[in-house]
């Protein structure tokens, strides 16, 4: 039987590096492997320092979803050393984790998703008067008209007789997987280009309470942005007002463009509800607790474990149940390859056994990537918005609910259809409106806590050292865009002596374990999955990116030597 | 930088022929480069010459390429500056090579870039750093290393722009034990100009204006003894600092949160180390002018230094207690001593006068042992 082995790297559009390798069979993919082609040892280089610092250093593991590895590192320094932070300062990072929410996942409809359905091409044959009609009927925004798409267009026709295509370069457009008519196309490209001024806009909430972004700060015990009505330098009147407008057009933009577009573009794709699936297994921590951290029933987008594509029950998430395996990874443990250790017990030894540079194939070695394989009480499992939003709806979270009914009624399917690819790209919007509409909700609290004369951002009494016990270690979860993450990190003698972080995509790009078990991306590409033309894997990307992986770079299908585009062997 | 423009810039036209097909005003335009003049730290008589300089230009390639990083700079690069002049900057280059966010992919992709690297006469933008043990497979691009994307990208370019600390020395990977040999571009190419755009991440319009400079002058700007261009860090944090009357005042914050915090006292107790630290922050700000990280209330962690990781850590000791300073010595005389060290020869704040001194990158004895000296001492 013929297979055709094809290699897909770097994978554009995403954050890092990542390498996917495919076997190909009467157009379906037969078997798949995921493999990340970075590794920087952070963890190595945490040992030895202050763990009031650790938030800065992780925070540089990814600077696209620059929130969250900090949040999680203060978390686990808090959870360590017993630091209850403030009310204002948990609405605060709830308000700036929340935008980083809802700004990352319209960059990554818009921007990093969207060409894998929409071709820019046909948006020049569109009739501007058909989109400003189709737009009208799906929502109010006031960039409706004719003129305005008509404008874009023009804009386009002109870009494209330049000869200079830049980002637009050699796209695969004409793509028979490509099925939207040329007036969905052109609504979604002025879309694209609005979506970029916005982001940028909306963002500042994070520069207000953090001083900049990317890579705002944060602060083990709270926030350091001090509250102060009567001063000019302060989070006072002026600053509360931009940031509430910043919501209010984040919202907007959330309701008027991205959701309606995510619904309509999704309507011509309804096949991709079949394709994609995986491992069926999902996990969710939980994020933006409402009270208290430590109150896991306060957390908005709740926490559990869904296994099996079960809907009917939610279990319960215990982090003990974390293990993570190094079988097809580039590290060796001290006990042998075969066992799996929780974080707290976690060892970061890289030992690089694949093939010297440059590569050919990767997937006939044993070990074929960066990323350990963690597993939740031997499974695998699937993070991420999808996740959280089957975890949210399976367990009557009543906001999550009415959205997710809201979407599969307009699609007109069931919610077996969440189980795809399709699936996960929607739950990205179902999360995305419920979250835009939160916002309003924490801004309000912090209002009225002010208002209340509480201003405090921080809690001091263990920020002297002098005050930590010995030895310590605590657990710092996040629920971040990309989903479950999670740090571990142990204190002695004041500094870090052991850090470990399981990443969302670690959950999901991650490799075969200690039984030949794949991992999400790599099941998802195997789950009844086209390839009609190994040289333009255009669905490849379109399940890679429904993921929003976090590695970074742009599709190349390239062989070892960088010539030709996949090689082929007959088996 | 590197999203489809609204008004494309057609290959054969000049930047004047451009702008004025586009309906961009004589006037709007001599405002841009009087703002770009500004940034820059040439006289508003430079405008005129900059003007025409960039009217005559044609359409310059620029190739960008990513290599062990976190993507948090090209993160950066998309919140610059405000649209009408963000959008004149994206009309100023022709993006041959951007993998973030290019549409298409494949062999044709990697030929085009084959093709930009041949024609030659580009300028290419790096973010991250260069992984060189283990033969450097700690970071592989369609399965080749970092080091031969480099070597090959940076090949026939006439200047190479350094962006971000991973780029610029290594950052957190290449701090303290540096697990993989991460270093920066400069130290692997050595044949041509690097500019060094420091910080975690840097600030965008620090990149946009390096570029425009390049255009306009047909080379990088004066640079400082770390290959930063001087007109974004000559200047001290301290000495730009809106809380700097409060530490000449001695009212300091001594814990966060404290009555001081609330009322914006300076933060050189609790940590700050923009007594040592060479950065624009204060005068650009980030995300369109809206705030900085000490006008958030946060001490600065000093991002724009070579190895700020194991320099300025613990990022919330008093700067005479951070590791390597050795001597006791106030926060003013300490970062005046970096001051002198970093500008002799070029003279503090003396990039303002012109342009005849923008030609060459300086390589400063002083500095760098006065750097050493600070760093290991």
């Amino acid at each position: 039987m013929a297979k055709t082995k094809v290699v897909v790297d770097p994978i554009t559009r995403i954050e890092g590096h990542l390498r996917i390798e495919v076997q190909a069979e009467n157009q379906k993919i037969a078997n798949a492997w995921a493999s990340s082609t970075q590794f920087r040892g952070i963890e190595i280089i945490m040992e030895g320092r202050d763990p009031r610092d650790a938030w800065a250093f992780t925070q540089r593991i990814c600077g696209v979803c620059t929130v969250v590895h900090a949040v999680a590192s203060c978390r686990a320094v808090e959870d360590a050393l017993d630091i209850h932070i403030p009310p204002n300062a948990n609405l605060i990072r709830n308000l700036v984790h929340g935008m980083q929410f809802i700004q990352d996942h319209v960059i990554h409809f818009y921007h990093l998703h969207a060409l894998d359905w929409v071709d820019v091409v046909s948006a020049l044959k569109a009739d501007p008067a058909g989109t400003a009609k189709i737009a009208k009927s799906i929502s109010p925004w006031p960039n409706n008209s004719e003129t305005y798409f008509a404008e874009v267009q023009n804009r386009l026709k002109t870009f494209v007789s330049s000869g200079q295509l830049g980002i637009f370069t050699n796209g695969y457009w004409g793509h028979p997987a490509y099925k939207l008519p040329p007036e969905v196309n052109l609504l979604a490209v002025a879309h694209y280009l609005e979506a970029l001024d916005w982001q940028r806009d909306v963002i500042r909430l994070h520069t207000i309470f953090g001083g900049k972004n990317p890579h705002p700060n944060f602060l083990v015990g709270g926030m350091a942005s001090a509250i102060n009505l009567n001063d000019a330098a302060t989070i006072n009147s002026a600053r509360l007002t931009e940031v509430k407008d910043m919501i209010t057009r984040a919202r907007r933009f959330v309701d008027e463009v991205y959701w309606p577009d995510l619904l309509a573009i999704a309507g011509f794709y309804k096949d991709w509800a079949a394709i994609g699936g995986g491992t069926g297994n999902f996990l969710a921590v939980g994020e933006f607790p409402e009270t208290d951290i430590r109150d896991i029933k306060s957390l908005y987008l709740p926490r559990g474990i869904i296994m099996n594509k079960d809907i009917s029950k939610v279990l319960p998430y215990d982090q003990e149940k974390v293990k993570e395996y190094v079988t097809s990874s580039w590290y060796e443990y001290s006990g042998g390859d075969k066992v799996g250790l929780h974080p707290y017990e976690g060892e970061t030894k890289a030992k690089y056994t694949g093939p010297q540079p440059p590569w050919q194939f990767i997937q006939d070695f044993e070990k074929y990537t960066w990323m350990k394989a963690p597993r939740y009480d031997g499974h695998p499992m699937e993070v991420g918005p999808l996740a959280r939003m089957l975890v949210g709806f399976a367990s009557g979270q009543p906001d999550i609910q009415e959205v997710v009914k809201e979407a599969l009624g307009k699609l007109n399917v069931g919610p077996a259809a969440l189980f795809s690819t399709l699936g996960r790209t929607a739950a990205r919007g179902v999360e995305t409106v419920v979250l835009a509409h939160r916002m309003g909700k924490w801004f309000d609290d912090l209002v009225a806590r002010i208002k209340g004369g509480d201003v405090a951002t921080f809690d001091k009494s263990k920020w002297d050292p002098g005050t930590w016990p010995k030895t310590a270690q605590g657990y710092g979860f996040v629920d971040a865009p990309r989903g479950a993450l999670g740090h571990w990190v142990q204190i002695s003698d004041e500094n870090i002596s052991r850090y470990q972080c399981v990443v969302p995509t670690t959950w999901n790009a991650s490799p075969r374990d200690d039984k030949g078990v794949v991992g999400p991306y790599e099941a998802a590409l195997m789950d009844n999955h086209p390839l009609a033309d190994p040289k333009q894997p255009l669905e490849i990307l379109r399940t890679i990116h429904s993921f929003d992986p976090c590695n970074a770079c742009g599709v190349h299908v390239l062989d070892a030597t960088g010539q030709e585009v996949m090689e082929v062997k007959v088996q | 930088m590197f999203y489809p423009s609204a008004h494309p810039w057609a290959e054969d036209e000049t930047l004047g022929e451009h702008l004025e097909r586009t309906g961009v005003s004589r006037r709007d335009f001599l405002a841009f480069c009087g703002e770009f003049c500004a940034i820059l730290g040439l006289g508003s008589v430079m405008t005129p010459k900059m003007a025409a300089a960039l009217e005559a230009l044609k359409r310059p390639s620029v190739i960008w390429i990513q290599l062990q990083e976190c993507t948090g700079c090209v993160e950066s690069a998309l919140r610059s500056a405000d649209p009408t002049i963000g959008d004149l900057i994206l009309d100023l280059i022709s993006l041959d090579y951007q993998e973030t966010l290019m549409a298409g992919a494949g062999e044709a992709v990697e030929s085009a870039l084959q093709a930009a690297i041949k024609r030659g006469n580009y300028l290419l933008i790096v973010t991250g750093s260069v992984p060189l043990k283990e033969n450097g497979i700690y970071t592989m691009i369609g399965g080749r290393t970092a080091h031969d994307v480099l070597v090959e990208a940076a090949g026939n370019a006439t200047a190479v722009v350094a962006v971000g600390a991973c780029a610029h020395w290594g950052s957190v990977q290449g701090s303290r034990p540096n697990p993989t040999g991460a270093v920066g571009v400069s130290d692997i190419i050595k044949d041509k100009p690097v500019v060094n755009i420091a910080g975690c991440p840097p600030i965008a319009d620090v990149i946009t204006a390096t570029v425009v400079h390049y255009l306009t002058f047909g080379n990088v700007p004066a640079l400082d003894y770390d290959g930063r261009p001087l007109f974004a860090y000559g200047s001290r944090i301290h000495d730009q600092c809106s809380r700097r009357a409060h530490f000449d005042a001695g009212q300091f914050v001594t814990e966060f949160d404290d009555e001081a915090a609330r009322k914006g006292w300076c933060l050189y107790e609790v940590g700050c180390k923009g007594p040592a630290t060479f950065s624009p922050c204060p005068i650009f700000m980030w995300n369109t002018r809206t705030n900085w990280p000490i006008g958030a209330g946060h001490p600065c962690l000093g991002c724009t230094e070579r190895e700020f990781w194991d320099t300025m850590t613990p990022f919330y000791g008093r700067l005479p207690n951070v590791a390597g300073l050795g001597i006791e010595k106030t926060a003013d005389t300490w970062g005046a001593a970096l001051a002198i060290g970093a500008a002799a020869g070029v003279a503090a704040h003396a990039v303002a006068t012109g342009v005849h001194q923008v030609r060459q990158k300086r390589k400063l004895p002083i500095a760098e042992s006065q750097g050493k000296d600070t760093n290991n001492g």
